[in-house]
């Protein structure tokens, strides 16, 4: 019976503290990640093999089950939307804020409200929650720059620290959520898998705990 | 007008070409004649319905799914069909009004506004079956009998059955009196199986603490035999009616058992999908290599209330193209081939050979393909004044 599993990984700063949780899960991957120019790799398990893709395209490779778990962005599972997916753990890592931000001082006007962010749907959804007619525009990238160049009037993006908005003299307004890195998984794998599912869910579970504790010790 | 304007088709609209459309009718026939065997009587809805009618009772999801168009002779709204259910629903308790237990079949083109996650295709052939005016297990069980054996024609291996009961989330809402906004909160967190998500949504919600763990539970409860079980636990104190769907589960997945002990029993206390119409047992079969479940179905009593008869209902239904893409073979080998200048005077002969269930191909006089190229390994050929099938070397 071929029970594989296919983890679907994102790639950049997630996938960094994404690998030590995998191996006090008892995964590893058979070779160093980040030197390969490979996309499909083998671990120490014969029956676990890992994809590192873009971290938008892991829920797509998940929903449509050519992964059966992954490792995503609370940001990109908000934009994709969460149909045939199981989202049962929030791994805490690659913590940060997705929120609004705009000129520093400048007052948002009564008209429409120009937004340029890679966040599209959750735009959307968000503008129209707060009453606020909104036309967003989609970029891919230097979000800071938008309204500088009169493009826009707000932003919605990823905040970390906050200094790339300042640096650019905007302020971060409203905060639309709360972002982590969560563990997916496809719900027909869980259906046909959760034998092997089930116990891997929970031994990341305890790897996420135990940091969890010794960052509270030490904080 | 670009020469890709002339044959492009529209997204998710799929033209069978063969052997698919082949498989498919051959599937489609063998279905039918089970539903036939079980006591399943065919009906064809139309493929076009007042709105009114067609999206009575079943939430906003069809209503999305559904290509709507205005009706020029009474300037009322109409959709195409996308889900058959509610029509079927509608023949029982509107059009039949049949005393006791109806037992309907169907198998109809519909059509889905919006693609569904896996690109199924927004043409989709359904097929399904609906059992109502009985309320019990063992009409649920019929029909996941039946829909086992329907997968089994249709040549899949290896089954994984996913049962769940929509009761138990039903009545733990009831009883925790939520409004429609928290429950919508709750519900959210637990068709994500995310037990953060839901312990925030539960502490914003649910006052009583044992309910409150109740509803935690759930995020956990889904697996194996192991399940039911711990659910036992979990579910001590909760109401009757939680009770009751659990032990109904246990029947049903010991029925399943004993009639097909290969098939993989999966539980889902936490399954929510159709919420907005499901009442009791629900199911999915699934086998690997196919990322979504090959037949759905489930009890959803009282959709029938809209058209002036609420009636016990248990269903399920299928994708033929989908299932018809399970056990595809290559077309079989298996016709006559006829040279043209024999076409006329062996006119008799051809006849008799259809007749006994031959599938023989005519040449046309100047073809330029062979009888390969028409699937045929024998052909009629001449001896002496005789006219013999021979096979073909």
């Amino acid at each position: 019976m071929n029970k594989q599993l296919i983890v679907a990984l994102s790639k950049g700063r997630i996938l960094d503290e994404t690998l030590p949780l995998l191996a006090d899960a008892g995964i590893e991957p058979a070779e160093d990640l980040g030197k390969s120019r490979k996309l499909l790799f083998d671990t120490n398990l014969p029956d676990v093999k890992l994809v590192v893709i873009r971290a938008t395209d892991v829920p797509t490779y998940v929903q449509l089950g050519a992964a059966d778990l992954g490792v995503a962005g609370k940001d990109v599972l908000l934009e994709h939307g969460a149909e045939g997916l199981y989202e049962p753990l929030d791994l805490e890592i690659a913590g940060c804020k997705l929120m609004t931000a705009g000129v520093q001082g400048a007052e948002p006007g009564l008209a429409r409200r120009r937004v340029a962010t890679k966040f599209v749907n959750v735009a959307r959804r968000y503008y129209a929650e707060q009453g606020i007619q909104a036309d967003v525009i989609k970029l891919y990238g230097a979000m800071e720059l938008a309204p500088l160049m009169n493009l826009a009037d707000e932003i919605v993006d990823i905040v970390d620290t906050g200094n790339t908005l300042r640096a650019n003299g905007m302020e971060p307004r409203e905060l639309i959520a709360t972002i982590s890195t969560r563990l997916v998984v496809n719900k027909a794998a869980m259906t046909m898998k959760h034998e092997r599912l089930k116990p891997l869910i929970e031994r990341l579970r305890a790897a996420v705990a135990e940091r969890h504790d010794s960052s509270s010790l030490s904080a | 007008m670009t020469i890709a304007d002339r044959w492009l088709l529209p997204d998710g609209m799929d033209e069978v070409l063969p052997p698919q459309a082949a498989r498919m009718e051959e599937l489609r026939r063998a279905l039918l004649d089970l539903y036939y065997r079980w006591g399943y009587d065919q009906v064809m809805p139309p493929p076009v319905e007042f709105l009114d009618s067609l999206l009575t009772g079943t939430g906003t999801d069809l209503d999305l799914q559904t290509f709507k168009l205005t009706d020029q002779l009474t300037g009322r709204m109409m959709g195409v069909s996308a889900d058959v259910t509610p029509q079927v629903a509608r023949m029982d308790a509107h059009s039949l009004q049949r005393q006791g237990p109806v037992r309907l079949c169907y198998c109809t083109n519909v059509l889905r506004a919006k693609a569904d996650q896996h690109q199924g295709g927004r043409s989709p052939v359904q097929v399904g079956v609906e059992l109502f005016g009985h309320a019990g297990q063992e009409a649920d069980l019929e029909i996941l009998r039946l829909a086992l054996s329907s997968l089994a024609v249709a040549g899949a291996g290896e089954i994984h059955l996913a049962l769940g009961h929509i009761g138990i989330y039903r009545s733990l809402v009831q009883a925790a009196e939520l409004d429609t906004t928290q429950e919508r909160a709750l519900y959210e967190a637990l068709d994500l199986k995310s037990p953060g998500e839901l312990a925030a949504r539960v502490a914003e919600c649910v006052a009583d603490p044992t309910l409150a763990e109740m509803f935690l539970a759930l995020a956990e409860l889904h697996g194996g035999d192991e399940v039911l079980e711990a659910a036992r636990g979990a579910f001590a104190e909760a109401p009757a009616a939680v009770n009751a769907a659990l032990d109904q589960l246990l029947a049903l997945s010991a029925g399943v058992r004993a009639e097909y002990p290969e098939v993989e029993l999966y539980f889902d206390l936490a399954e929510l999908r159709g919420y907005q119409y499901h009442t009791g047992m629900m199911f999915a079969a699934y086998v690997p290599g196919y990322g979504q479940a090959l037949a759905k179905g489930g009890r959803y009593d009282d959709t029938g209330r809209a058209f002036g008869r609420a009636r016990p209902a248990t269903g399920f239904s299928m994708d033929l193209k989908l299932l018809a893409s399970l056990a595809l073979q290559p077309p079989a080998c298996d016709g006559i081939w006829v040279p043209a200048e024999a076409a006329e005077q062996q006119a008799a002969t051809i006849a008799a050979l259809r007749d006994a269930g031959e599938r023989v191909v005519v040449a046309l006089p100047g073809q330029r393909t062979g009888p390969e190229a028409h699937r045929c390994n024998r052909q009629l050929t001449r001896s002496g004044d005789d006219w013999q099938v021979s096979p073909l070397g």
